[in-house]
């Protein structure tokens, strides 16, 4: 086990060295960048010390230097920690991302449990009452779900809460609460406001889920040992939750690997909306005034956190199923 | 011994026929004769919400084709009487007469105490709605000028079926020739990401091997991006000078590139199973070289599963063309897509107040499900001797 959990991590520094190629690519894309901006709008005032300031930036991140040097001063802070400087805020990049990132994995955290809560019972539904009323109905809603922008939703919910509630259910937590320290009840009321979002970004992914569970369900269900498990006398009940659900849940934790990527998309353009603190709208500002290596980290994060979670889901499938060969090969 | 009664023994007289059990009713030769396709087509017929979505589909990309026809007004016609005017409600029966279709003209009053804009439907302007008559003139794909519509307002008087915008503009025309752009950046897309899939999960599938390794590599890494934050950093980065018509292009190549993975691996398995299969040995033996085999011998067989896969992922880039203008990283407004329109209802007021500026929604949501039932069923079809 341990050797597997080593060599899943070995093959992971591959893909993290790719992730930052195409991220520190992407940072450098854009024709103009921020700090010609910068003293452009210097000038335009007749200010001489920004040029001053610039020179600096420009001796600190190594920016006069040829690319793939600037890619290694890049890297290598990164690996310490250090984000690099944002240039719109003029802080460091962590202390920016630090508190939203961390909002970011509740949320989407929150949103896989959820979308799991609602997939399963539906799943398991439409696969023992194929082709029911009920069983085209839920499957229709999953549908729904997936079609409808989420940002859209995010805007009716938000609407809707408005009229019926008369309050704003926009942000993560009671105004009051904003860049205060975490206490309990900062805590408490981030999960007040967490359902919103929550059921807006769940519902993109929640169809793709019970179709996948349903799928492998009625596969299971077809199987021999199901049908001597009722020919023996099991009830239906045990009959169903005893082995075929157990394997049919494997996609539930190898579906990680999916559903994370595109929660955190979700996230993102969900957070836009309500204007929660997560990174969502700090990468739309970042990217608007092309602040690029704020737009860059988060996007590097972003691809980590996605990164960590296949880990997760890979590891916690290989606990979970022991058909599942970790060396690969005749290894006993 | 010989007491017992001989049995009877029957003999038939007809001619005896070997094959007589192997003999099929004309239907059933009918079903094992069918070509792979003919099949798949049966089997596709049967799935009665697929038939629908492709048709539904079908009149779309079609409509797309006329929308200057379609639309009662143009894309750009501004009615600066009419800013933010709600939708008016067809009837039939004036003062319980029947007229034919007709719409109720606008009273308009600034309300001073809140600012707003109210339209009160009058009862006395009764305006039938024309058909196949001339109004708006346009050119037709840009080339030929006419004037012909399938609909037109009454002379001299307004039809807003589905509301006007900040502008005046007639939504339902919008919406109309916003399809122009949402369904093709689909389709271009679609195009580029097929292209990849197959070349580079037909490299990784039947090369095996360091080629198999690193584009493995490629898509775990691709696919650890999340894709929206990654379009919008790609978009963002499309220069500022670009035209729209360029930014058009830009946005359906950054959706497709990043869209192949799923394509490619479906290629790579479905590679790796087949060239163990004997027709694909025997291609070998006989000297085709790779590039015969893949598409020659291997391809066909699968193409069906990949349409029906390339189908399931247009939808996502419809939704992220949409999600994309909306927060205006996407189009820019002189190109009319359903994102750009619904850019215009990016918050709560809008929804508030002018609810009809978010209905570019509902083709979005019904073309987005019409695509995944038709993959859906094209999937269940990819396999017709199952």
């Amino acid at each position: 086990m341990i050797s597997y959990i080593v060599q899943r991590i070995l093959i992971m520094v591959p893909t993290l060295i790719g992730i930052s190629l195409i991220t520190f690519i992407i940072i450098q894309l854009p024709p103009g960048d921020f700090l010609s901006t910068m003293i452009a709008e210097c000038e335009a005032q007749g200010e001489s010390s920004c040029v001053e300031q610039v020179e600096i930036y420009k001796a600190e991140f190594g920016l006069d230097k040829p690319m793939w040097q600037q890619y290694v001063v890049w890297v290598t802070d990164l690996m310490q920690g250090d984000m690099g400087l944002s240039f719109e805020y003029n802080k460091p990049v962590n202390e920016i991302i630090g508190e939203s990132l961390l909002l970011t994995i509740i949320v989407s955290g929150v949103t896989i449990l959820f979308t799991w809560a609602v997939a399963f019972p539906i799943g398991v539904y439409s696969a023992t009452h194929q082709y029911s009323w009920g069983d085209h109905g839920l499957t229709l809603v999953g549908f729904l779900g997936l079609a409808t922008p989420n940002f859209l939703l995010a805007l009716l919910l938000l609407f809707l809460a408005n009229v019926w509630f008369g309050t704003s259910i926009g942000g993560l937590m009671d105004p009051q609460y904003v860049d205060q320290p975490w206490t309990w009840d900062k805590v408490v009321s981030v999960f007040e406001h967490l359902w919103i979002p929550v059921i807006v970004i769940g519902t993109s992914g929640t169809a793709g889920l019970i179709r996948r569970l349903r799928a492998n369900l009625l596969d299971e269900l077809q199987k021999q040992y199901v049908v001597t498990a009722r020919a023996k006398g099991l009830s239906p009940g045990k009959a169903l939750l005893k082995y075929p659900l157990r394997m049919a849940l494997n996609p539930f934790i190898a579906d990680i690997g999916n559903l994370l990527p595109q929660v955190i998309s979700g996230a993102v353009i969900v957070s836009v909306v309500l204007s929660l603190p997560t990174t969502g709208p700090i990468l739309l500002r970042a990217l608007q005034t092309q602040d690029m290596y704020l737009a860059g980290s988060f996007l590097m994060c972003l691809a980590l956190l996605t990164v960590i979670g296949v880990l997760i889901s890979d590891l916690l499938l290989a606990v979970l199923d022991p058909r599942i060969r970790l060396a690969g090969g005749a290894a006993k | 011994m010989s007491d017992t009664p001989a049995i009877p023994r029957y003999v038939n007289e007809e001619p005896w026929d070997p094959h007589s059990v192997e003999v099929l009713t004309p239907e059933q030769e009918r079903f094992y004769l069918a070509s792979q396709w003919r099949l798949m087509w049966w089997k596709f017929r049967r799935h009665k919400l697929a038939v629908f979505s492709g048709i539904l589909l079908l009149a779309t990309f079609f409509s797309i084709l006329i929308s200057e026809i379609l639309a009662p007004y143009n894309l750009h016609s501004r009615h600066v009487d009419f800013l933010y005017a709600p939708p008016q409600a067809l009837h039939l029966f004036h003062e319980g007469e029947f007229i034919g279709p007709f719409v109720y003209g606008f009273d308009y009053r600034l309300d001073m105490n809140n600012l707003q804009r109210v339209y009160t439907s009058n009862p006395e302007k009764v305006q039938p709605i024309r058909f196949f008559c001339s109004g708006d003139p346009y050119e037709f794909w840009g080339v030929i000028p006419m004037d012909f519509h399938l609909i037109c307002p009454a002379r001299d008087g307004e039809m807003f079926l589905l509301g006007t915008d900040r502008l005046g503009r007639d939504m339902l025309s919008r919406i109309l020739y916003g399809a122009r752009i949402s369904l093709t950046v689909g389709l271009i897309g679609i195009a580029i990401s097929f292209f990849l899939g197959i070349v580079l999960g037909g490299l990784s599938g039947y090369y095996g091997g360091w080629v198999d390794s690193i584009v493995q590599r490629l898509i775990e890494i691709i696919r650890s991006f999340p894709e929206l934050p990654l379009w919008m950093a790609l978009s963002a980065a499309l220069p500022v000078t670009w035209s729209p018509i360029l930014v058009y292009f830009g946005i359906t190549i950054i959706l497709g590139l990043f869209d192949w993975t799923g394509l490619a691996r479906a290629v790579r398995s479905k590679l790796l199973s087949l060239r163990e299969e004997d027709f694909a040995t025997a291609a070998v033996l006989m000297g085709a070289k790779p590039k015969r085999v893949i598409f020659r011998h291997l391809l066909p067989s699968f193409t069906s599963h990949l349409i029906a896969s390339a189908t399931l992922s247009i939808p996502s880039m419809i939704l992220g063309e949409t999600a994309l203008s909306f927060l205006g990283l996407g189009l820019r407004p002189p190109i009319t897509s359903w994102g750009v329109l619904l850019n215009e209802a990016q918050n709560i007021n809008v929804v508030a107040l002018y609810p009809w500026l978010m209905l570019p929604v509902v083709p979005v949501i019904v073309v987005v499900l019409a695509f995944n039932f038709l993959g859906d069923g094209l999937r269940d079809a990819a396999d017709p001797y199952k």
